[in-house]
């Protein structure tokens, strides 16, 4: 079995990106305590505020786009979305002490439900007369490779030719990195997700970090989404297209056991698991083996699960109060 | 509780505590008024979307699902799976195993459900014949049987490596739904559809029984003795006081004696049952056919509605009314309206967020500076 390697892994980094912005986002917001479930949904609305944005944007400009604008209205757009997402997860679960399973569950619900209603009906709301979105031309923007990725053979194909959201990914991973093991905030974000009672004894605002923290998480993990529809599917919405990405970004968090620079080959290796069975030949007559394939992912990060969980190690594990709220008069 | 009276230079203008003085009555009253406070929200919401007024928008709602005798029916029979898959979760969340591996387990029991069906049906070889009843006591096994295998491989990694559960079952849907996948095209009629079509529809075998000539009766029967059945098993059995107390603390049912693997797993097992029991109902007497999709996320929405019923069977039959309710009325709104399915998934999230939200107003109360001194001086 050959498979070209060139042709394979740009777009396996190109899966592996909407998993790594998401994952990064679940780990900044686990290391704080709050497990967020609504991950997939957070995911499904940054990608489509950013599209009704560069859709009404579009519209309105009719041909006469401004670079910097059809990338920084959809970024931004994706951005308040994404966060007022994680506003609400962060007032139901951290002000008002909602169960944090019950409440990530209901917002992946309302964010897929968001993003697949507008997707359909974004044309007839606004009344505009296009058949379907199709946003190619901000797409072009956000997919521009670094202009001399084609004169630079097999390596300007493996690591030139992706649009700037994917180095950005890669860029806050490692940021995330060095903030979450080399920074007195990072250490300050730790104590709070290992124990709030030390944390708040040792006079850490415990829900001003959890709000930024789980807000900030919202924010990374909704560029992921902005990415997939921008870039991967250069710029056509579908509904359910993003499909069951969400939930392998949070499977990710276990897989690279919370660290985010780990995560960055992760997810390469998630994206190119997730489309592998594209490369496997199973002859016309066996299409069915293709199914079983596709389960490779699911079944890699199961066996992750059980090991890190076998293993035991203390720093392999998830932090010690991740998925319980914190009230201070409570003991 | 003492009042934690702050160091700091000034009072809070307000701080919480929690109620010492629970009342049922008095916790129902603010669930209510906040599923009115949801409805309101969503109506104004409608009626920016759609421009109707909002009393047309609720009466839309209440027609798509009580509409005809027929919309009724399916409203019930939508009602009793949601119902079904929510109580076989219900054991496991009340010991604090979160199982959101419904979706995957009501996949597999539908599966294994397809598969007698077909492969005892007309792929036998000439000649051979099983009997209608074989068939159908054989589906019901086989779906018990391996819904429970589906919840009991994560409740033995639970048990013995203490695997996190919630990735464990959330993954096991997905290598399901692979499985279900993989069988469609490999049962798939007729050839490269991709989709099984209606199973034995000329000989009808394997198709359970339409009690009184009803079709959507039997799910409603089967849940109502589940639901009756669950009621007893949590509350009256020492397999449910087990379940209460490792769910309560670990340690003290290691302490008494019980052995938690051993309950983990039990409970697990029946929790998987369950879910095959909802999968064989799906496949055997609702739909007659097999898809990915067929279990449509529920697995997932059964988690809130056991929670949102605080765990008890009986409370669950309206939580999920409630849900199913809306869900078939956003769904009348959107072909009314014309808008997109998805919008029931909006107004179903919204009305969650309120009620989970509202939780807080239950079990906690808010004390503002003066009353605050005022409780005081009631305490002294």
């Amino acid at each position: 079995m050959m498979i070209d390697l060139v042709a394979f892994i740009p777009r396996a980094v190109a899966q592996g990106i909407p998993l790594l912005y998401g994952s990064t986002g679940e780990i900044i917001t686990q290391k704080s305590g709050n497990l967020n479930l609504g991950i997939p949904g957070v995911m499904y609305v940054g990608a489509i505020s950013g599209v009704i944005g560069s859709f009404f944007y579009e519209n309105s400009a009719k041909g006469d786009i401004n670079g910097f604008l059809a990338i920084a209205i959809p970024l931004l757009c994706s951005l308040l979305g994404s966060l007022l997402m994680g506003l609400l997860y962060c007032f139901l679960t951290v002000t008002l002490r909602a169960n944090q399973n019950v409440t990530g569950l209901a917002m992946t619900t309302f964010g897929v439900g968001f993003g697949n209603f507008f997707g359909g009906s974004l044309i007839k709301i606004a009344n505009a007369d296009v058949p379907s979105i199709a946003l190619s031309k901000t797409s072009a923007y956000f997919s521009k490779s670094l202009p001399f990725a084609d004169s630079c053979g097999w390596f300007g194909k493996i690591f030139l030719s992706y649009g700037f959201l994917a180095y950005a990914a890669i860029i806050i991973a490692i940021v995330a990195a060095i903030f979450l093991n080399r920074t007195r905030r990072g250490l300050h974000l730790r104590a709070v997700g290992e124990s709030p009672e030390t944390a708040d004894a040792a006079g850490i605002n415990v829900t001003r970090y959890k709000y930024v923290a789980t807000c900030v998480g919202c924010m990374i993990a909704g560029l992921g989404g902005l990415y997939y529809v921008m870039d991967y599917a250069s710029g056509v919405w579908s509904n359910d297209a993003f499909g069951d990405r969400g939930w392998l970004a949070i499977a990710l968090v276990i897989f690279t056991i919370w660290k985010p620079d780990l995560g960055i080959f992760a997810s390469i290796l998630f994206g190119g698991l997730y489309i592998i069975y594209l490369y496997i030949p199973t002859g016309m007559d066996h299409m069915e083996y293709k199914e079983l394939y596709k389960m490779i992912p699911y079944i890699v990060t199961m066996i992750v699960l059980v090991i890190t969980s076998m293993r035991n190690k203390r720093e392999n594990q998830p932090p010690a109060s991740l998925g319980l709220p914190y009230f201070r008069e409570e003991r | 509780m003492a009042d934690n009276v702050k160091n700091t230079a000034k009072d809070p203008l307000f701080h919480i505590s929690k109620r010492d003085d629970y009342s049922t009555k008095r916790s129902w009253g603010v669930r209510a008024i906040a599923i009115v406070a949801a409805l309101i929200v969503c109506a104004i919401l409608t009626t920016c979307l759609t421009g109707d007024n909002p009393i047309k928008v609720y009466a839309t709602i209440v027609s798509g699902a009580f509409g005809s005798a027929r919309k009724t029916w399916v409203t019930f029979q939508n009602l009793s799976i949601l119902l079904i898959i929510s109580l076989a979760l219900t054991p496991a969340f009340k010991m604090r195993f979160w199982n959101i591996g419904g979706e995957g387990q009501v996949l597999i029991g539908g599966l294994a459900a397809a598969a007698c069906m077909i492969c005892l049906g007309d792929r036998l070889p000439a000649g051979l014949y099983v009997p209608n009843g074989v068939v159908v006591l054989l589906m019901v096994i086989s779906s018990i049987v391996a819904g429970a295998v589906w919840a009991l491989i994560p409740a033995i990694l639970k048990a013995v490596w203490n695997t996190n559960e919630t990735l464990s079952t959330l993954m096991m849907n997905y290598i399901a739904t692979q499985l279900v996948a993989y069988y469609i095209i490999k049962w798939e009629v007729p050839k490269g559809s991709g989709k099984i079509g209606i199973i034995n529809q000329n000989s009808n075998l394997g198709w359970l029984v339409q009690l009184f000539g009803n079709k959507y009766l039997l799910s409603i029967v089967v849940a109502a003795i589940l639901t009756f059945a669950m009621v007893i098993y949590l509350n009256y059995s020492k397999h449910g006081y087990e379940i209460a107390v490792v769910g309560e603390s670990e340690r003290t049912a290691r302490y008494v004696g019980m052995k938690v693997k051993k309950v983990i797993i039990r409970t697990m097992l029946l929790s998987g049952a369950m879910c095959g029991i909802a999968g064989l109902l799906l496949v055997g007497s609702i739909n007659h056919t097999l898809t990915t999709t067929i279990a449509g996320g529920q697995g997932f929405t059964a988690v809130m509605v056991s929670w949102l019923a605080k765990f008890n069977p009986i409370t669950m039959i309206f939580t999920s009314l409630l849900i199913v309710f809306l869900e078939r009325g956003a769904g009348e709104i959107s072909t009314t309206f014309g808008l997109n399915q998805s919008f029931a998934d909006i107004l179903t999230g919204i009305i969650l967020f309120f009620i989970i939200g509202c939780e807080f107003f239950i079990h906690y109360k808010i004390n503002f500076r003066k009353s605050a001194k005022e409780e005081k001086e009631n305490d002294d």
